[in-house]
């Protein structure tokens, strides 16, 4: 039993590695196989992981403690809107923090502004924020990297690093006019590579006038005590009488905004994908029945001398899956190479305004390329296994 | 053209391999025609939008509202022939994912500018008459199963009404698009209604849909009607809707740039292995083209079975490809709700052919060369 399966596994070995070593006999069928399937695997990792990262960017805005209360039934800020007396009511509500200058909420205004993009020259809408004093320690991880911050009432703002990258116009000193408004930059920031790295913000105050907005605004960002009052302090505000609010907690409230584009660029990477690896199998088959057909010889000696099928079988899908994994990981590495880390710009559709991202090639989109490439390899090799396996050897002997 | 049986025959020999390499261009092409579909759509509007057609927006941003009294101001502008006015709406229909654009319109205002809406007449005159009526287009009443005469609630976001009621509309009509790039999604209400909902007391618009005497004169126009507003609290800014589309398109940014340039990577990475494959099966029967020669065919005969060879497998695997895609986004609804307006344009369908056949010509290319120069002495000693 046990000698069986040794010399079983000793054909095996020997039949493969008889195939392997004249593998450069076919070196142009191979090629055309790794090339193949190195561009499915590239381009499917590549396209997912702009999803990715796209999905990353919107996640990372926002811990456990940061919350946005808007008016209930809005699916954005955009669409809210929320009275001075509400986020009065909200700011005292049990649960929030509190920092050196009082409750830890921030009463906010989402307003969109032209702005044109630097790679394009057309105008994009890009999210013009009003922020209350409590703003910068609502978000844990703000700071100023250039210039300083606003000063209250006057009509400055500051741009985030990612709409001073991506748009044009936004350096430090720089004046634009809105409307009948004219504005100074006056500082960058970074709220750590979240979306709101995307806006500029100014003093809420100054944009209520300037956009006709009363003493009304459109949301409050809230930084709780600790991550578990989450539930107090939403009971405490939805069954208040007096207010109509959303209570959200500002990770899930990123996601939600995720969920569409990067849901429907994935659905396209894997159709693409997908559509794109029928055409690789197709070229490992034709490789790897050529070289079966070109081996017919070789074969029928083999199991002429006794070799069994299994082996056969076995040694032509090493061969095809090993080509494919090769392919696999040039089209990873390559994936790695030209996408990660790679910036842009969208819009976002739920508010249309723009988000800038950052592509993100992860561990887990790069073994789904190999596991797709190793697929891909085994279907490759399947069928011109198994007619290596069925070749009548007294035919294909009499073959010159 | 004799010698098609021949080649035909040499094709048949390995019907396997040739029916994968036909098989993997035809995929190749076919994927070449669904991402010229979506490019085509990602810039939807931008090449069949009224060229006559302009739209003046605040010059702030989309979203700020205009005064109602610039209607009459914008429509005795010189050159301007009507005009008509739009809100965004942007209600929930049950869920937030269940997107389609919402607008309150002035019914025959809207209808008179959008004369590619084609709403059948009985259904235009209810829809005029009724306050809470609405229309919607083909897509979108498919999509939801929507019927003349349901009743479709629509949970308000921006707009509430004063009272706390929500909205219900009436629908009256559904309107398919006069071609085949008509945007057939779009849901559109009495402003009317929403204005009576609000309190009778609007006052304000979205948006300005413009049509002009003359479009060559667009430019003009245009700056005639910002200037009139210049200096106001309401500055605008009016462009042709085909660079209002554009510039929205643009907006979705270098990613759709990003995907159709690897998408077309991977296209001659496909024609690539493809075209290994086709120069590889020739390579094989050099004997039998060294045979050819010998029996009295000229250098230049061999030559080009050898050419008309590849030029066979690409034009049937890749016209077949194309054709499919093609015949797809003409008879069926394709793009879904992604892409309401799934169609591949007649420029792609006839570059795909032209792709098609440079890859028959550079794929032969070399083994016509080499069998032009064959040898029958130094090609027979080898077999």
């Amino acid at each position: 039993m046990i000698g069986n399966l040794i010399s079983w596994l000793t054909q095996v070995l020997t039949v493969t590695w008889f195939n392997l070593s004249n593998i450069r006999a076919r070196l142009g069928w191979s090629a055309s196989t790794i090339i193949g399937i190195a561009g499915v695997v590239m381009v499917c990792v590549g396209i997912l992981s702009i999803a990715s990262g796209f999905r990353s960017t919107l996640a990372s805005t926002g811990d456990a403690e940061s919350i946005i209360v808007m008016r209930s039934g809005s699916g954005t800020e955009m669409m809210s809107g929320l009275g001075m007396d509400s986020t009065k009511i909200i700011g005292d509500a049990p649960g929030v923090g509190r920092g050196e200058a009082g409750a830890l909420a921030s009463s906010e205004l989402f307003v969109i502004v032209d702005v044109p993009k630097k790679s394009s020259g057309t105008d994009a809408n890009v999210p013009l924020r009003g922020v209350s004093p409590a703003a910068y320690e609502v978000r844990g991880d703000f700071e100023i990297l250039e210039g300083r911050t606003f000063e209250p009432g006057r009509k400055e703002i500051i741009v985030g690093e990612a709409a001073a990258g991506e748009f044009a116009g936004l350096d430090v000193g720089a004046q634009l006019r809105w409307g009948e408004n004219d504005w100074t930059v006056v500082g960058i920031f970074s709220t750590g590579g979240t979306a709101e790295d995307t806006e500029i913000w100014c003093d809420a105050k100054v944009l209520q006038p300037a956009y006709r907005r009363g003493n009304s605004f459109q949301s409050v960002h809230v930084r709780l005590a600790s991550g578990d009052q989450f539930d107090t302090f939403k009971d405490a505000l939805t069954t208040d009488p007096r207010l109509n609010v959303k209570v959200i907690s500002k990770a899930d409230y990123w996601a939600d905004q995720a969920s569409a584009t990067a849901g429907f660029i994935q659905v396209f990477g894997m159709v693409i994908g997908g559509l794109m690896g029928f055409g690789a199998i197709f070229g490992a088959l034709n490789t790897m029945y050529t070289a079966v057909s070109t081996r017919t010889k070789e074969i029928a000696t083999l199991r002429a001398l006794g070799f069994g099928s299994g082996p056969v079988v076995i040694s032509v899908l090493v061969e095809a899956v090993l080509l494919a994994l090769v392919g696999g990981i040039v089209g990873c590495a390559l994936a790695y190479l030209f996408f990660n880390d790679f910036r842009a710009a969208t819009l976002n559709f739920q508010t249309f305004s723009q988000i800038a991202f950052a592509f993100a090639v992860t561990p887990p989109l790069l073994i789904g390329g190999i596991v797709y490439s190793l697929v891909m390899g085994f279907v490759g090799g399947f069928f011109p296994a198994i007619r290596a396996a069925y070749l009548p050897v007294a035919t294909a002997l009499r073959q010159h | 053209m004799k010698y098609l049986h021949l080649l035909w025959a040499n094709l048949r020999r390995k019907k396997i391999r040739t029916s994968l390499t036909l098989l993997s261009i035809f995929v190749a092409f076919a994927l070449f025609g669904v991402l010229s579909a979506i490019k085509a759509a990602f810039g939807v509007g931008v090449d069949i939008t009224g060229i006559d057609r302009l739209l003046t927006i605040h010059k702030v941003s989309i979203i700020q509202p205009l005064p109602i009294s610039y209607l009459n101001r914008i429509k005795a502008t010189e050159g301007v022939s009507d005009a008509a006015f739009a809100v965004w709406f942007g209600g929930i229909y049950q869920e937030p994912k269940n997107f389609f654009a919402q607008m309150a319109v002035e019914p025959e205002d809207w209808l008179r500018l959008y004369s590619e809406f084609v709403l059948p007449e009985d259904q235009k005159q209810k829809w005029f008459s009724t306050r809470t009526g609405a229309v919607v287009g083909r897509v979108t009443a498919e999509r939801f199963g929507w019927e003349v005469g349901d009743r479709i609630p629509i949970q308000g976001t921006a707009w509430r009404p004063q009272d706390g009621s929500s909205w219900e509309f009436d629908l009256v009509g559904i309107y398919e698009g006069a071609e085949k790039s008509t945007d057939e999604t779009q849901f559109l209400f009495h402003y009317d209604y929403l204005d009576q909902a609000m309190g009778g007391n609007l006052g304000i618009v979205g948006w300005y849909v413009l049509r002009i005497d003359d479009p060559q004169g667009s430019v003009e126009v245009a700056e005639r009607i910002d200037q009139q507003f210049a200096n106001s609290s309401n500055e605008t800014k009016t462009s042709t809707e085909k660079a209002f589309v554009q510039s929205f398109a643009n907006q979705t940014g270098n990613i759709q740039q990003i995907v159709t340039g690897i998408v077309s990577i991977v296209f001659f990475t496909l024609l690539l292995v493809a075209g290994n494959t086709m120069a590889q099966s020739v390579r094989e029967r050099t004997g039998e083209l060294a045979v050819l020669k010998t029996v009295g065919f000229t250098d230049r005969q061999v030559m080009a079975m050898v050419l008309g060879e590849s030029l066979l497998v690409a034009i049937l695997g890749g016209g077949a490809g194309l054709l499919m895609v093609w015949w797809l986004t003409q008879t069926t609804d394709l793009g879904g709700t992604m892409f309401p307006t799934l169609f591949m344009p007649v420029s792609a369908l006839i570059s795909g052919f032209g792709f098609a056949i440079l890859l028959g010509f550079v794929t032969g290319a070399v083994p016509a060369w080499q069998a032009l120069r064959l040898n029958i002495v130094n090609a027979l000693r080898k077999v």
